[in-house]
């Protein structure tokens, strides 16, 4: 081949042009989330932190190169409907990761699809412990488990309460309920708190008064209940009935407005332990609120993890060399540390789920509040 | 202890209000409806749209809802039961029918309200209670023992003195004889499901507000129970049945206490088992007399 001023210009063109169209790449994130079904009400806030994030990442220039783009789509809270997005996330719009979708049942169906077509996964509400990142090496998760909120919330709660024995009451028939008393359980002994007694109820009991009646006369210093909300509202409300006055700390269960609805005015304070501290005064925290309500959205948990979960995808592009494909977020993935998040300090632990500081929240005035 | 008695007695005092409307139909007339819990459960919604949508006070929405149970009863019994009187299945096939009917009944619950668990607004009951010794026990409670204990004369006295309440008996004794001598069945029936599943609805209206709690599943809760109370009390019993759901209530009460829930319902249908073997006509059970 020779040189010809026409050909040299246009590979000069050519050259030219190389970085302008690598200014120009798309890294395409799909979220999963449930806007329609049981779970939209999670959804909604999931969708506007993901939104918020990328818009934020985009202006900031974190990237250089890369523009992000987000592609939300409704995964119905229905596992074979989350399946198909997934499906059309991978193959169709080509996404570099999928975050989402918002339940652990939907995740545990839909994320061994990403796991066989080596896209990553960043789980930003799911919360069952030892499970969802056990499906393979793509599938990372930033929300706590309840296995981790739990232990720092009694640490939380013990500092400003000081109490010294406790009473148990959980749900031995059902799954979750179980895990989270022995995480309880686990946790007090560790931290040396006396267990006066425990009681049981299954997942079809209404009247808890019985089982309250014979804790209440241990006298103990505190009440922890692993229930699941339906029951948790009325453990709350016999409780107070019975004459019992102490506090009363919930599991994961708990973790609803549908509890205090249902418990009234004897949901007022109670605690829980939640994975976003709301009021923490940590600056990227508070620019995310602003950022947040400024949109017109009052942001919950879920929307500050889904938001922290397109901090992290960055976080491993850039990581990565600042390359947005599914192996080089994946690859990046593994060296984020303490990244600042509304969360805390972010990083992975080596089974690829979360790590940062928990909170406890207390009832208050029918809302739900963070324990100072 | 103070404490647990009076839970025991709470809580009886509800299977005995299910068990006594229950057993109106089931002891007395040998009719097993197993509707009576989707009553049980629709009854509850009932009053609670009274008292949220129509803003009605509490005092208004039971006797209204335990109206529309009665109604209720009287339909139940003209689409599961009534087709097939007089054939020489119609316990068997009622049983069936019934079955499938409360099957319907609980599906169109969980359309009309879905599956969360509802509560009647706070302050639909005044939240007053008074101390016993060292026993806390709310006005709502109470009300709910008496109203179970008043149930329990009235069904007694209205069995045992009144005009409907022999051609009852004289019903559940022979249909066939019952009707040459001039008793309409059919129309004694149907008042007999309607006292009944009235007081199937006032139990579940009072379920509802004892423990916060209205679920399409609600009625799944007492079924069992209601149906081990009647024949632990004997069959056709009322104050069997009520003797039997307070026994019961007790019984679980204190085996939660003091050996944990999980052996609650072991130890409950075990002295249920125990208690047919030694006396296979229940408590007050009546040995019966017609095979004579």
């Amino acid at each position: 081949m020779r040189f010809t001023p026409g050909r040299l210009a246009a590979l000069a063109a050519l050259l030219l042009a190389a970085p302008i169209t690598q200014a120009q790449t798309v890294v395409k994130i799909g979220a999963a989330f449930s806007l329609t079904g049981n779970a939209a009400a999670y959804g909604a806030q999931q969708k506007a932190g993901v939104l918020l994030a990328v818009d934020e990442i985009n202006k900031s220039g974190k990237l250089p190169g890369i523009t992000l783009e987000a592609v939300v789509e409704d995964d119905g809270t229905n596992p074979q409907q989350g399946i198909q997005v997934f499906d059309r996330f991978i193959n169709r719009d080509k996404v570099s990761a999928i975050l989402g979708p918002t339940l652990s049942t939907l995740a545990e169906a839909a994320d061994p699809r990403a796991q066989e077509q080596k896209t990553p996964v960043v789980a930003v509400s799911n919360t069952k412990p030892n499970a969802i990142t056990t499906i393979g090496d793509y599938i990372w998760r930033v929300s706590l488990t309840e296995a981790q909120v739990i232990p720092s919330a009694i640490e939380i709660a013990r500092g400003k309460l000081g109490f010294k024995t406790a009473g148990l009451l959980y749900g031995n028939d059902d799954a979750f309920t179980k895990a989270g008393y022995d995480v309880m359980k686990a946790t007090l002994e560790k931290q040396g708190v006396q267990i006066l007694g425990t009681q049981t109820f299954s997942t079809k009991d209404r009247d808890f008064n019985a089982q309250l009646t014979a804790l209440k006369n241990l006298k103990p210093d505190i009440l922890f209940v692993s229930a699941l909300v339906e029951q948790a509202g009325s453990i709350a409300v016999q409780a107070r009935q019975l004459g019992y006055t102490g506090p009363i700390m919930g599991g994961n269960g708990f973790n609803s407005t549908k509890f205090i609805q249902l418990g009234g005015p004897a949901a007022e304070g109670v605690l829980v332990g939640t994975a976003w501290n709301r009021v923490s005064p940590d600056p990227v925290n508070l620019a995310f609120i602003k950022a947040m309500q400024a949109r017109g959205t009052d942001p919950d948990q879920f929307c500050a993890q889904a938001y922290t979960g397109v901090l992290v995808i960055a976080e491993a592009i850039k990581l990565a060399g600042n390359k947005g494909g599914r192996d080089d977020i994946k690859a990046g993935f593994a060296k984020v540390k303490d990244l600042p998040t509304p969360l805390g300090k972010f990083s992975f632990l080596p089974s690829r789920d979360g790590n940062h500081a928990a909170a406890v929240q207390v009832v208050k005035g029918g809302k739900f509040e963070i324990m100072q | 202890m103070g404490q647990q008695i009076v839970n025991g007695l709470f809580l009886g005092s509800i299977y005995a209000l299910f068990a006594l409307g229950y057993t109106l139909v089931f002891g007395v007339l040998d009719i097993l409806n197993l509707a009576h819990q989707a009553v049980f459960m629709l009854c509850a919604y009932a009053a609670l749209l009274v008292v949220v949508h129509l803003h009605l006070p509490i005092y208004l929405a039971f006797p209204a809802s335990v109206l529309a149970g009665g109604l209720l009863g009287i339909l139940i019994d003209r689409i599961a039961f009534r087709p097939l009187r007089g054939r020489s299945d119609s316990n068997i096939s009622g049983l069936i029918s019934s079955i499938a009917l409360a099957t319907i009944l609980e599906a169109v619950g969980l359309q009309l309200f879905g599956p969360d668990v509802e509560r009647f607004p706070l302050g639909t009951v005044p939240d007053r209670s008074l101390r016993i010794g060292d026993a806390i026990v709310s006005e709502l409670q109470v009300v709910i023992i008496g109203i179970a204990l008043a149930m329990l004369a009235v069904l007694t006295f209205l069995l045992q003195r009144t005009r409907l309440g022999r051609q009852i008996r004289a019903v559940a004794e022979s249909p066939l004889a019952a009707r040459i001598l001039g008793v309409n069945v059919d129309r004694v029936i149907a008042a007999s499901f309607f006292i009944s599943s009235a007081l199937g609805s006032a139990s579940g209206v009072l379920f509802g507000l004892a423990f916060n709690n209205v679920a399409p599943d609600m009625g799944r809760a007492v079924e069992l129970k209601g149906l081990a109370v009647i024949i632990l009390g004997g069959m056709g019993s009322m104050p069997g049945a009520a003797i039997a759901g307070f026994a019961l209530g007790l019984l679980e009460v204190f085996t939660v206490a003091k050996l944990g829930s999980s052996y609650r319902d072991a130890i409950a249908f075990g002295v249920l088992f125990l208690v047919l073997v030694l006396r296979p006509r229940g408590l007050l059970g009546q040995a019966a007399l017609r095979e004579a």
